[in-house]
């Protein structure tokens, strides 16, 4: 077969190179089936995904109206108008609501990696009987309800807990100048959003990681350490650069997702500096003003691209290098 | 010279304890008798007692596990089929967009998919007077996002597995439809299995997706649950959570530990047959 | 076996292991190493001399690896000390120690530069930009890479990753250089050519060598003296020579090379001349031996390679010396520049034997065929004693 096929990358199910079918029993053989393979979720997510997202596009350039449905375009040609998206930079609300979820992201996710990266590289060095029981723990969070791991730590962070008690008193201990009285306002706070938000994430920081450090050859460090490098010098001039792309995933993994993160901040945050996913929601439930609120998506959708195209860039690139 | 590695070790002590304490802490306190759910007023399991009696919740986790098994097994037959597409068929028009299409909700904020869905749901239903707002759309929110997963699932295991096993199908005259199912599903099972418990709790689990989707009185638990967490910390939440977690957690520990038993079986079954020849 | 009578002194120079009073420039006194319950080195004491290109042959999990892993410092004795040019290195970390390895994988770093790879262990040296850059420049002039400095270890051929790597354990001038199977990623010809290389830099920059593998003719091309190990023993320690035709014990025989080993008796002892029975052979066998001689009575094994028996299809006459049996061709395996032949004996034993194919015949010309009756015949300097 590999001596017929027109091109070296054919593969199963690729029979371009068979003469053109006669019958349909041959046809179906041939190529029904798979055409029926990819067009069933090909359709599928054209319906589901494409075509909700020009519809958002489409309603982000109409105005507001009271009525149902409550929207409504411009007669004329062009039919829509960009006055949603001016408004969105002439009001506080948006810009500040864009501000607070990116910077909250970045700090989660640097908080993310600093927790993340030495568990993933403690995982990966691991004898394999731990191996297996650590990844199961970093596992089992991620399985287990998102909205319950949140709702844990609201019932740390109370102001009554157990927690915050006991966290106030050591610091009030050790810098009584800084701490004083018997609790630490830290629900409703940007801490406690970025606490909820590396919580929640960093399995999803932990696993990329660990599968890039997983595969790193061991005697790599050895020649590094054979060739005069301490410890230390090891990880800087080889464990760290060779794992980057793991670093990548895991960072764009928290930090696409936290930056449109919904629950924490309503959950968590302060009501008068929301991130702009808990804007978003409000516009669409609370103000009914689907133009602004779907305008308030793309340009979310806008901001996140770089992101989005660095992670599947980087993505790309280890897929063809594990491929060859 | 083998060194203990200390800080790893302490990091990762720091890390377990930083996702256990929260959850160890909630369910310890599910069991507090006093009302006040931060204040320990002695050993009690009333709590789930009135959980029980919470038609309310019932209801809830009735409609979320409905939910979660139609959409997490039509996510897995799509999700099957969109994973072969990528990882058989190397060229085929569109191939890039539709590349796309699956790793897109993978890294889509979940308000955008949310906002997109309902507007696209009510624009429908205007037009074809189809989908109503409740448990069809929910459901086909959630095929939606939970395929992109099946898919990734399910291409990784293919791309790992031996392809010769399909040639070797078809040179003994099976035609390709007939490799697939007696060859290629029965290989990739396990992927399947694991891709549809992926995609049935991540349906028990939306909260952002479910919100914008829902219809009048199709309340599920993750959205019971969010209205009531927002009012505060409660006992009986803390029940209800601890329920929850325990079933979950257990489910999948008892399925790790399965594939790591099965794993470990067939390690020792392939040394013995190579000690065996020896 | 004149090696051992040789007096010491008039070529120490090359051979310092007959040196009495040669100092080891490297000493490896009673090494052990246990995983749990496994003993992978077995109480081993070995000497190696400056400038020698030693191998330690052996199969897999012989220990040969992790003997020289703890030379490298990647693992610490469980037992015994390690010496180098006198100073104990037992507990030094392999970045304090002047070793460097070439690993078998090559273990070159992925993100680096060919150059960057052979500079990178110049990064610990006191020397200025200018000295490090020469170094690097002077290396891979050696092993002509220099066209290639620029490149990532993916681009290169594996011929030429095998160099980097080499550059690379040489560019910190270490007082020793480990090879874990340097030429064990290698295909059969670049193989050949590169063993030649290895000695050449060997000579020309006078490091000591330790080299690992598991390729007896790589053993025996590249090394000054061998040590055959088996199971965490040294079996054997000489001149590939003297392992060749000298070995001293059944498994050391066995292991290098072909050999046919028959079950015997001493049946009397002369001056340089023992007399065997061999009942497998259904003959006596006369055997050229020195050194301690065995007593009348003692069993013992008798061993003859292949390629030191003469196969023939008419009876040698009367006044032939040397050891003479009959038998009958069973298999034949023509392999061009020689043949191998395997004889049938009357006892039923099979005799291997190896015959260069110095004529040029076809194949109805050839010195024996299939089910031919055929005289073997073996000179008694070709037979070897084992005692063992």
């Amino acid at each position: 077969m590999a001596a017929l096929a027109p091109a070296p990358q054919a593969v199963q199910g690729d029979e371009s190179h068979l003469p053109k079918a006669h019958s349909w029993r041959q046809w179906l053989d041939r190529e029904a089936w798979r055409k029926t393979i990819i067009a069933i979720p090909y359709l599928w997510l054209l319906f589901f995904f494409i075509a909700p997202f020009l519809i958002v596009l489409a309603i982000s350039a109409g105005t507001s109206q009271v009525g149902i449905p409550p929207v409504i375009w411009k007669s004329t040609f062009p039919f829509g108008t960009l006055d949603n998206y001016v408004f969105l930079t002439q009001d506080d609300i948006y810009w500040q609501g864009y501000l607070n979820s990116l910077r909250n992201a970045a700090i989660s996710t640097f908080f993310a990696l600093l927790i993340g990266y030495p568990m993933a590289l403690g995982i990966a060095r691991a004898s394999s009987t731990w191996r297996n029981v650590l990844l199961l723990l970093v596992i089992l969070p991620f399985w287990t309800s998102f909205l319950l791991r949140v709702y844990a730590w609201i019932g740390l962070l109370g102001n009554t807990s157990w927690f915050n008690r006991g966290l106030t008193s050591i610091l009030a201990t050790f810098f009584p100048f800084w701490v004083t009285g018997d609790h630490i306002q830290m629900m409703n706070t940007n801490f406690a959003v970025v606490l909820g938000i590396v919580y929640s994430y960093l399995p999803f920081m932990i696993l990329p990681l660990y599968a890039t450090l997983e595969k790193l050859d061991r005697t790599l460090d050895e020649a590094a350490m054979d060739l005069g490098s301490k410890p230390w010098e090891v990880f800087r001039d080889i464990t760290l650069p060779l794992s980057l792309p793991g670093i990548i995933a895991g960072a764009m993994l928290v930090f696409i997702p936290a930056t449109g993160e919904y629950v924490i901040p309503s959950l968590m945050g302060r009501g008068d500096s929301p991130m702009i996913g808990r804007v978003l929601a409000d516009e669409f439930f609370q103000n009914r003003d689907w133009p602004v609120a779907s305008a308030v998506a793309v340009a979310l959708l806008a901001v996140l691209v770089i992101p989005i195209m660095i992670y599947n860039f980087f993505q790309a690139r280890e897929a063809r290098r594990s491929a060859s | 010279m083998k060194r203990r590695p200390y800080f790893l070790i302490f990091a990762l002590i720091f890390g377990y304890a930083f996702f256990y304490v929260p959850i160890a802490s909630m369910i310890f306190y599910s069991f507090n008798k006093s009302r006040l759910a931060t204040v320990w007023g002695g050993f009690s399991t009333e709590w789930y007692g009135k959980l029980l009696d919470n038609q309310q919740v019932l209801d809830a986790a009735w409609l979320s596990l409905r939910i979660a098994f139609v959409s997490a097994t039509v996510a897995t037959i799509l999700g099957t089929m969109a994973g072969m597409a990528l990882a058989r068929f190397a060229r085929f028009r569109g191939r890039t967009l539709f590349s796309g299409l699956v790793s897109a909700p993978l890294v889509m904020p979940e308000v955008i998919t949310g906002i997109s869905l309902v507007l696209f749901f009510i624009a429908l239903n205007g037009m074809i007077g189809w989908p109503t707002r409740g448990f069809t759309t929910i459901t086909l929110a959630h095929i939606t996002f939970s395929l992109s997963y099946v898919t990734v699932v399910v291409q990784s295991r293919l791309a790992s597995m031996d392809r010769a096993v399909e040639e070797a199908a078809m040179d003994l005259g099976s035609k390709p439809l007939r490799v697939l199912f007696d060859v290629t599903l029965p290989i990739i099972a396990p992927a399947i299995i694991a891709g549809w418990l992926l995609s049935f709790t991540l349906s028990l689990d939306d909260v952002v997706i479910t919100a914008f989707t829902n219809g009048p009185g199709s309340t599920t638990l993750p959205l019971y649950i969010f209205s009531k967490v927002r009012l505060g910390v409660t006992p009986d939440m803390n029940a209800l959570a601890t329920i929850i977690v325990v079933l979950v957690g257990s489910g999948v520990a008892i399925a790790g530990w399965i594939m790591h038993r099965a794993d470990k079986k067939r390690e020792r079954d392939v040394q013995m047959a190579i000690a065996a020849n020896k | 076996m004149d090696v051992d009578t040789k007096p010491p002194g008039s070529e120490s120079g090359d051979k310092p292991w007959l040196d009495q009073k040669a100092k080891p420039f490297i000493r490896i006194d009673g090494v052990t190493k246990k995983f749990g319950e496994f003993t992978a080195v077995d109480n081993v004491s070995l000497d190696i001399f400056k400038g020698e290109l030693f191998a330690l042959l052996g199969g897999s999990g012989c220990g040969k690896t992790t003997l020289l892993r703890m030379l490298a410092g990647f693992e610490t004795p469980t037992a015994g000390r390690l010496f180098l040019d006198g100073q104990d290195m037992t507990e030094l970390p392999p970045y304090e120690r002047p070793a460097n390895m070439m690993f078998q994988s090559y273990a070159l770093f992925p993100h680096m530069t060919v150059e960057k790879n052979v500079g990178y262990g110049l990064k610990h040296e006191a020397l200025t930009d200018a000295q490090r850059k020469d170094r690097v420049k002077e290396l891979l002039d050696l092993v002509q890479l220099t066209p290639l400095a620029g490149r990532k270890p993916h681009q290169l051929s594996g011929g030429q990753r095998q160099r980097v790597a080499l550059a690379r354990a040489l560019a910190k001038r270490p007082k020793v250089l480990l090879l874990d199977e340097p030429l064990g990623a290698l295909d059969k010809k670049l193989r050949e050519q590169t063993q030649f290389e290895l000695i050449n830099i060997q000579y020309k920059l006078g490091v000591t060598f330790i080299v690992v593998t598991h390729d007896q003719e790589e053993a025996m091309t590249l090394a000054t003296r061998i040590a055959v190990m088996d199971r965490g023993l040294i079996r054997q320690i000489g001149t590939p020579t003297e392992i060749y035709e000298f070995p001293r014990t059944r498994f050391v025989a066995d292991f290098i090379g072909s050999i046919n080993i028959f079950d015997g008796e001493v049946k009397s002892v002369a001056k340089n001349k023992v007399t065997v029975a061999a009942p497998a052979l259904g003959a006596d066998v006369i055997v050229e031996h020195t050194g301690t001689m065995p007593a009348p009575g003692a069993k013992v094994s008798i061993a003859v390679r292949p390629e030191k028996i003469a196969i023939e299809r008419k009876e040698p006459g009367a006044d032939a010396t040397g050891n003479t049996i009959a038998g009958k061709v069973i298999d034949l395996g023509y392999f061009g520049k020689d043949s191998l032949y395997r004889v049938k004996l009357p006892s039923g034993t099979m005799v291997r034997v190896n015959a260069v194919n110095s004529r040029r015949a076809d194949e109805n010309e050839r010195v024996a065929v299939w089910e031919d009756n055929v005289w073997l015949t073996f000179a008694p300097s070709s037979v070897i004693i084992l005692t063992e």
